[in-house]
Order: structure tokens, then C-alpha cells, then sequence
């Protein structure tokens, strides 16, 4: 609770909300002491009177009446009206939701019906015939505005009792033979009651306004009683010649429904834990470049990641996701990136083209270089035309990849009108050669599909031929086949490997899986807490790993045909990316390990050819 | 598409139902007698019984539901004692009106509320998004007929740019430009808090559609930055936007009637102010339940509209 106040009153704007409404209630309830003239008493000689006039701190009204007087008698009316109703409302709403909720069946049925058809009204449709039934009046607008917000509360906390009414506890309670009163009263109540609260806060500025509302429209209270919605009401005849009677109730209501706002608008933020991690912040269009140190010199590689630092900063906290990567593809080479979660594949993969999603993505040092340019110091313009037309990727899980309100078609077309200027029926056709290419049966038929209506394999293949649209130099494959089975996985990786002997493309492909690996690649980088620990042709990775990591990571996958045998886990977890230990961050896991390996800086020595990261590595290189 | 349309329209039918169950059974329960509401208590008994049975008031409840609902489908709605005109006819008239004003504050508020709640998002903590978040933050506390009565006293007292109030100018009015000086001051104030609810919904939907995978597929594809943002993400929270419209829709229903007591605009909202304090009450009864139909089958189109925009809706 206390964390819960600490976080609301940081938000500065609820705090304020929190002080004009605390000083108006205190005004509020010190007005019957305060030294104030009766607020009935006319003097029609003194009507009118300006704000600050002798005697009148705010003037007078059109029956010469005290406004100050007026002001402080009319908020303490149209809180109290407003309050009554919000804890009317909360009780008869919660007490319809819970029995809805609790017995369930046709019960609630029948109720939640009723519900609905009083929802189906605007508000104050309803009110107005409430209101029209049982005559003008503060009494009848009351009960009009209560009556009115009842549904809300019996949805809400229908919704909630639903769920508790199916938990252990209750059944408990059941079974101990306890009657379905007491059951509701001392098991529901006690955890529906925060709910109550918090719902009655959010809706009780809302129906100050409201009764505010029908007094200003005459049906609320009437003279000489008034509340601030009859204030402006009566004020409104001298609106044009006398502008501060109107002013003066209308600025009132305007400060309790805004620090009511004010106040609300903390509590939700302070209940949601999304935005206190500040998830919710947006990705930009390209992540976010601070780059320190110089940047390497270029390569005559087709694509070179080189000496690549890429970090999230989340509060204070800054996690090394990418800690100095090299890589570097030639065309016609497939160079596959290997790790467990969290090793920073993905994040290496995502920085090539600047889409690590940024905040919290930062790049700080290091360059990517296609073709020799530099893509990290590169202008938006300038990324974005080599998007998806010469560097392209494909990802994971194509379900949540793919536009799920657009035809694949149309997805498809747009990746060629990003990039060139071709009409759409062109490259409709286009759309259809392209999933023919990645053989899919029907293709005339499935280009007018939605995503949702294809398999998960037909999806991942309709990712694939996006990332073919533009003929790009380099595909990315940010594990592209893990979210498939076994056979689908076979075919796409045939694809690949096909299309990359035709087309002459260069693959990254980034997995956890050696079988993949094995298949399709023609060298190997093994990533290991953001640096890479081994690279190296496919089979003499595979066949005589260097590091200890490699090796054990290639004992940890089933053998087929292999017959039963323990599968060597790796002991321990990959360290904190934001807490990484010096020396060699696999140090802790490694039966090897002498006391060098956990100081100073372990370096990548060999060539790009074949090279490790490990003092004392299993195979000379 | 058709049959999906054609289904809603059928499952309105309860609703309808229900909604003159419950104005009839809220009517009903008048505390008093309606003839000496009326009448007023001097009236002779002879009086009294005619008019009760002029209004049907001599049979039991159910009874006169039914023939209250039946006349109403044929589309006699009573007559109004107070204006000594048929329910329907003055209804209509006013609701013509009312359209009139709602329907522009609702366009209104769903362009600016969606369009401010774009730029905040695609500008999340610039200095768009922050004015745009404390315009929105007053918008949304001030009551539409306090801001109304501000409107009046700035643009139509002090700057004279617009009329002060009415639908159309006294002399010499009529035409369609007179009718829009008219109709600015009121569909602002009254789409100004509808407004601010929409555009942080927008806000907060866009937000979310931005941090999603397919948002990333769409950069990595190239696409520019304008189209992700007006295409691909709004089209994608258009889908949590469009039932929030819905609801709006309600809200500005009801505000229309504070708006049009501001701007005495000749609307279904002032007419039925005036019967409740006048006690005409069939006039209150048929305006009720005419709008409460109306907003049923515009809900109706926004639930068509939503299914038009989401195919993974099962019409």
C-alpha cells in the first residue's frame, strides 16, 4: 500500500489532483464554521455585484446573493449528491453483480440481460425518464443518476465474482456446510470490495457531473436550494451581461472533475504494472545509434557485422545484449548463428537493418557494412531503402509476424511498392509467382487469404516469399523454423537451400538447432552471453569443437538411432547480461576452468576462418 | 456479410423490447395520478375520467403496454397534450435537428480523437504528444455546457464571429452557411470531451499496435515510416477504437441535450427538458424510446463496421 502511494504521489499531476481536491473538500466541510453570510438571504439592491466588492469576496448573483457563500454551500451539495450516488449505485450495482455472478446459471442470465438492456440506453435517456416519472427534484435527480450508473457497477463486478465464485475456497466453504448468505458476506465480499473501491473512484467524479448536469437543466435541485449545476442554470440568463456568476460554479466543477481525473488517471498507472516498467513506450523506426569509439574500417565482405555493441537501457540498468560481435557473409554463403536463448542472436541479427526496437535498444559502438557503406551511422532514408530490397529478413512465429488484417497479397505487393514503383496489378501477379515459388499449392486462391485463415507452416512460407520479393542480397533468418514441426521444418529448409543455389543469396541464419545447422550451413558462429566463443566451417565445428561451451552444447542434443544414454545438460544459467563477471562469462559453467579464466579479458584469437574464445580450448585451431 | 447484418438486426428485437418494457414500467410508476398531473387539482371529475380514458388509463398496465407498443408500430406514438400535435411529427422534427448536431460533433470528435491520438502516439513524449495530452486533460474536465457558455461569451460576445445561439439566423437565414455559422460553437463544445476520451484511447491503442511483431515486419520490409504508422498500426487499432466510437456515440447523444439548452438548438434534447417540466409525458415516452431505437441500430452499424474492418470476426 505504501509502495502503491509512494508511486502514485511520484506521478507529479496526480499529486496536484490529490491537493485541489483535498483543499475543496477541507473548504467543503469547514463551510457550516467558516464566517460566511446565509446563502438564501436576497438583497436585491446589491444584485450583481463584481468579484472583490466590499463585503462580496466573489460578488453577488442576480438576487444579490453572496456567491462566495453560494460557491462553498453549492459544492458541499453537489459532493455530497455526487457521493450518495456513487455509493448507491456501488451498493445495489455490486449487490446485483454478485448474486449474477455467484449462483450463475439462468439467474444471471435473466439479470445480465436486464443489464444489457439498460446499457443499451444513452445515460441520460434514461435519467431524463427517471427523472420525468418521479418530477423534478435533488432527491429524484439522485436517485435518477444512481439508477443510471447501477449497470455499470453489476457488469464489472459480475465479471469479478464470476471468477472468484469458481476458485478452491468457495467450494471450501461449500462444502463446510456454509449457507450461500454468509458464503457471499464473509468469503466474496472481502475480495470483491477492492474492486467496489476502485470502480467507485473512477465513477464518482463522472456522476457529480451528472447530477450537476440535471440541476443545470432545472431537474435537479430547485431554488433557493442550489447546487453548482444550478448555479450556472440560473447564472445562464446573465451569462452575456454578467459573465463571473457563470463563471465562477463553472470553474469550480471544472477543478473537483479534473483533480478527479487527475487523481484517477494516478491510481491506474500506479495499478498497471506495464507502464511503471515503461513498456509501453514505442518503438522508434530505426533504433537509437550512440556510438563511442572509432568505427572500424571497411571489408570486402558482402555484409560484415563488425566489432557490434548493442545494449538496452532500462532505468539505470544497461544490459549488454551484444558485447563486440564480428561476423561477416560473402554471397552464396550460408553463415549460421548458434546459442541459447538470451545469447543476443536475435539482437545482432535485429541491428544489422536497426530494427531493435528502441527504447530500450541502443547502439553504442561498432558498424554493420553492406557492400562496404555503413549502416549504422546511415541516414532513416537511406535503411530504409535497403529494407527488405537488399538486406531482408525472416522471422519467427509468422502468426504474430504477419499483418493479421491485411491479405497476404497485399503484404506481399507492398514489399515491392516500398521499394519500387510498379502498379499493383503487376504486382499482384507478382504476389502469386512468388508464392508458387515457395510451393504454395493454390497460389491464386491463397494470395486473397488472411493471414489467420493459413497453417503455420503456410505462414512461415509466406514470410519467406516477402523476404524474397526484392531479390535482396542477404536474408536474415531469425530462426525461422522453430515455431514448426518436424516435416514442415524439413521442407523449408530444402527451400532455402534451394533458393539460395539459384539465387546466389547470402544467409544468416540464426538458431539453436545444430540439426538446422548442419544441413544448411557452411560455417558456424557460436554465440555465448552477447560475444561469439567459436566460429568455424560447419563440420569442423561440429566434429572438433574448440570451447568447452560448443562441446557441451553438441552433447546436449539427441542423438537419433543413438540409442538411450544421459543427455549431458549444461550445469548452471547463462549470466545477467546486465552483470556480466570478468574474464569468460561461461567460466562458472565450465569443468575446465582455471583461476585466468575469470580475470582480465579472454580474446577471440584465430582468424575468421576458424577461430575460439578459451584459454584452454579442447582442439588446437 | 448480409446474413451478419440481417442476424444483428433480428437479435435487436429483445433489446428494442426491453427498452419500452422498461420506459413503459419506469412511466407507470408515477407517484400520484397523471390526470390530476395534468389537469391540475382543480379539475372536475368529469374531466378527469375523460381524460383517462383518452389516455387509456382505465385498463390495466399490461393492456395498455400492448396498446401502447402496437400503436407504436404503426407508427402513432400519442398525442402530445402540450403542444397539441401528434408525438411523432414533433419527434421527428427534432430529431432532424439533434442529427444535425451529433452527428457533426460526432464526426467531429472521431477525426480530431483519432487523429490527435496518432501524432501523440507516433510522438510519444515530444512536445506534440505533451500538449496534445494537456489539451486532452482540460477537454475532458470541463462540461460541455460550462464550455459551451465560454464558447458563447468568447467567439459570440467579445469577438462577434459567430451567432450566439439558434439553429438558424432569424432574419435572412435559411441557407446552408448560416446553418454551419450556427452549428460550429455547439458541435465543438459538445464533441470536446468525446474527443479527449478518444484521442488517449487512440493514444494508448496505437501504443500497443507499435510494440507488435508485424509493426517490426513492416520497417524490416521497408515500408516508410508514414505508412506504418497511418497503415499498418492504425489500421490494426482502428479494431479496440471503433466500439470505443460506439460508446462515444452515446455520450454525445447525451451531451446534446446540455448543448442544446446552451444554444437553444431546436433538438429532441431541449423538447424533451421542456415535457419533463411541463408533464407531457407521452411526448417524453415516444422522444425516449424513438432515440434509444435509433442509437440500438447505430450500434448495430458499428458492430458491422467492426466486422467489415476484421476479417477474424466470424460473420
Amino acid at each position: 500500500m505504501t509502495a502503491f502511494l509512494k508511486l502514485l504521489f511520484r506521478n507529479r499531476l496526480a499529486a496536484l489532483g490529490a491537493v485541489v481536491l483535498s483543499a475543496v473538500l477541507i473548504l467543503v466541510l469547514l463551510t457550516p464554521v467558516l464566517p460566511l453570510q446565509n446563502p438564501d438571504i436576497t438583497a436585491t439592491a446589491d444584485r450583481f455585484q463584481k468579484p472583490f466588492t466590499e463585503g462580496h469576496l466573489l460578488g453577488t448573483d442576480h438576487l444579490g446573493r453572496d456567491l462566495l457563500s453560494r460557491l462553498l454551500h453549492g459544492t458541499r451539495l453537489s459532493l455530497a449528491v455526487g457521493i450518495a450516488a456513487a455509493l448507491i449505485a456501488a451498493t445495489i450495482g455490486s449487490a446485483i453483480g454478485i448474486v449474477a455472478g455467484y449462483f450463475g446459471g439462468r439467474a444471471d442470465n435473466i439479470i445480465m440481460r436486464g443489464v444489457d438492456m439498460l446499457m443499451a440506453f444513452p445515460y441520460i435517456l434514461l435519467a431524463l425518464v427517471i427523472v420525468a416519472a418521479l418530477g423534478p427534484g435533488l432527491m429524484n435527480a439522485l436517485i435518477a443518476v444512481a439508477a443510471v450508473n447501477v449497470p455499470f457497477f453489476a457488469r464489472n463486478i459480475r465479471g469479478i465474482t464470476v471468477g472468484l465464485a469458481g476458485r478452491e475456497f468457495i467450494d471450501a466453504a461449500r462444502l463446510a456446510g456454509m449457507g450461500h448468505i454468509r458464503i457471499i458476506l464473509t468469503e466474496l465480499l472481502p475480495n470483491v470490495l477492492p474492486v467496489i473501491i476502485i470502480a467507485m473512484s473512477t465513477t464518482v467524479g463522472w456522476m457529480i457531473l451528472e447530477t450537476a448536469g440535471l440541476s443545470f437543466l432545472g431537474l435537479g435541485s430547485q431554488p433557493p436550494q442550489a447546487d453548482l449545476g444550478s448555479m450556472l442554470g440560473e447564472a445562464r440568463s446573465a451569462l452575456i451581461s454578467h459573465p463571473h456568476t457563470s463563471v465562477v460554479p463553472g470553474i469550480m466543477i471544472f477543478l473537483i472533475v479534473m483533480s478527479i481525473n487527475l487523481l484517477g488517471d494516478g491510481v491506474r498507472d500506479a495499478l498497471d504494472p506495464r507502464l511503471r516498467s515503461g513498456a509501453l513506450s514505442r518503438p522508434r523506426a530505426m533504433t537509437l545509434v550512440e556510438r563511442k569509439g572509432e568505427v572500424p574500417a571497411p571489408t570486402d565482405d558482402l555484409l560484415a557485422i563488425q566489432d557490434l555493441q548493442t545494449q538496452f537501457h532500462v532505468g539505470d540498468r544497461v544490459y549488454r545484449a551484444v558485447g563486440g560481435v564480428s561476423l561477416s557473409v560473402k554471397a552464396g554463403e550460408c553463415l549460421g548463428v548458434i546459442g541459447e536463448s538470451g545469447s543476443g542472436k536475435s539482437v545482432t541479427a535485429l541491428s544489422v537493418m536497426g530494427l531493435v526496437a528502441s527504447p530500450p535498444g541502443v547502439i553504442t559502438g561498432g558498424a554493420v557494412r553492406f557492400q562496404g557503406e555503413d549502416l549504422i551511422g546511415a541516414s532513416y532514408e537511406s535503411l530504409r531503402q535497403k529494407r527488405g530490397d537488399r538486406v531482408a529478413y525472416i522471422f519467427q512465429d509468422p502468426l504474430s509476424t504477419l499483418h493479421p488484417l491485411y491479405r497476404v497479397g497485399r503484404q506481399l505487393s507492398e514489399a515491392i511498392q516500398s521499394h519500387h514503383d510498379i502498379p499493383t496489378a503487376e504486382t499482384q501477379a507478382r504476389a502469386v509467382q512468388l508464392l508458387r515459388d515457395v510451393r504454395i499449392p493454390n497460389a491464386e486462391a491463397r494470395v486473397d487469404n488472411y493471414p489467420h485463415e493459413l497453417s503455420g507452416g503456410m505462414r512461415q512460407r509466406v514470410g519467406i516469399a516477402m523476404a524474397l520479393a526484392n531479390e535482396p542480397d542477404v536474408i536474415i533468418a531469425d530462426e525461422p523454423t522453430t515455431a514448426l514441426d518436424v516435416t514442415v521444418q524439413a521442407q523449408i529448409l530444402s527451400l532455402l537451400d534451394d533458393l539460395q543455389r539459384e539465387r546466389g543469396l547470402a544467409i544468416i541464419f540464426i538458431t539453436h538447432d545444430f540439426g538446422v545447422v548442419a544441413q544448411l550451413c557452411d560455417r558456424i558462429a557460436v554465440m555465448y552471453a552477447g560475444r561469439i566463443v567459436e566460429e568455424g566451417p560447419t563440420p569442423s565445428v561440429l566434429e572438433a569443437p574448440a570451447h568447452p561451451y560448443t562441446k557441451r552444447l553438441i552433447a546436449c542434443v539427441p542423438e537419433l538411432g543413438g540409442g538411450q544414454r544421459a543427455l549431458a545438460a549444461i550445469p548452471g544459467l547463462p549470466p545477467l547480461v546486465d552483470d556480466l563477471p570478468p574474464g569468460c562469462a561461461f567460466a562458472s559453467r565450465c569443468e575446465k576452468a582455471q583461476e585466468t579464466c575469470r580475470t582480465g579479458e579472454v580474446m577471440l584469437k584465430g582468424d575468421a576462418s576458424r577461430a575460439v574464445r578459451c584459454h584452454y580450448p579442447e582442439e588446437a585451431i | 456479410m448480409g446474413g451478419y447484418i440481417v442476424k444483428r438486426l433480428v437479435s435487436a428485437v429483445p433489446v428494442l423490447l426491453g427498452i419500452t418494457i422498461i420506459v413503459f414500467l419506469i412511466m407507470s410508476l408515477i407517484p400520484g395520478d397523471p390526470a390530476t398531473a395534468i389537469l391540475g387539482s382543480y379539475a372536475t371529475p368529469e374531466n378527469m375520467e375523460k381524460l383517462n380514458r383518452d389516455l387509456g388509463l382505465d385498463k390495466p398496465v399490461i393492456t395498455r403496454y400492448f396498446i401502447w407498443i402496437t400503436n407504436m408500430l404503426t407508427g402513432d406514438f400519442g398525442r402530445s397534450y402540450s403542444l397539441n400535435r401528434p408525438v411523432i411529427d414533433e419527434v421527428l422534427e427534432r430529431f432532424n435537428a439533434t442529427l444535425i448536431l451529433a452527428g457533426t460533433a460526432f464526426v467531429l470528435c472521431s477525426v480530431l480523437g483519432i487523429l490527435a491520438g496518432v501524432v501523440s502516439a507516433a510522438r510519444q513524449y515530444g512536445v506534440a504528444d505533451k500538449i496534445i495530452t494537456f489539451v486532452v486533460l482540460i477537454g475532458i474536465s470541463v462540461p460541455a455546457f460550462f464550455l459551451g457558455m465560454m464558447m458563447i461569451l468568447l467567439f459570440a460576445v467579445n469577438l462577434r464571429w459567430l451567432p450566439v445561439s439558434g439553429m438558424y439566423a432569424i432574419y435572412g437565414g435559411g441557407d446552408l452557411p448560416d446553418l454551419l455559422r450556427h452549428l460550429i460553437m455547439p458541435a465543438l463544445a459538445l464533441a470536446a470531451v468525446a474527443t479527449g476520451v478518444i484521442a488517449r484511447l487512440s493514444r494508448s491503442a496505437m501504443l500497443e499496435v507499435l510494440r507488435q511483431d508485424f509493426i517490426r515486419t513492416a520497417r524490416a520490409k521497408g515500408v516508410p515510416e508514414r505508412r506504418v504508422i497511418m497503415g499498418h498500426a492504425l489500421r490494426a487499432a482502428m479494431v479496440s477504437i471503433i466500439p470505443v466510437l460506439g460508446i462515444q456515440a452515446g455520450f454525445v447523444l447525451s451531451g446534446a441535450v446540455y448543448i442544446e439548452i446552451v444554444f437553444q438548438w431546436p433538438g429532441v434534447g431541449r423538447m424533451l427538458v421542456d415535457a419533463i417540466l411541463k408533464r407531457d409525458l407521452l411526448l417524453v415516452q415516444g422522444g425516449v424510446v424513438f432515440v434509444a431505437a435509433c442509437y440500438v441500430l447505430f450500434n448495430i452499424a458499428v458492430d458491422v463496421a467492426q466486422s467489415l474492418l476484421d476479417p477474424r470476426i466470424k460473420t
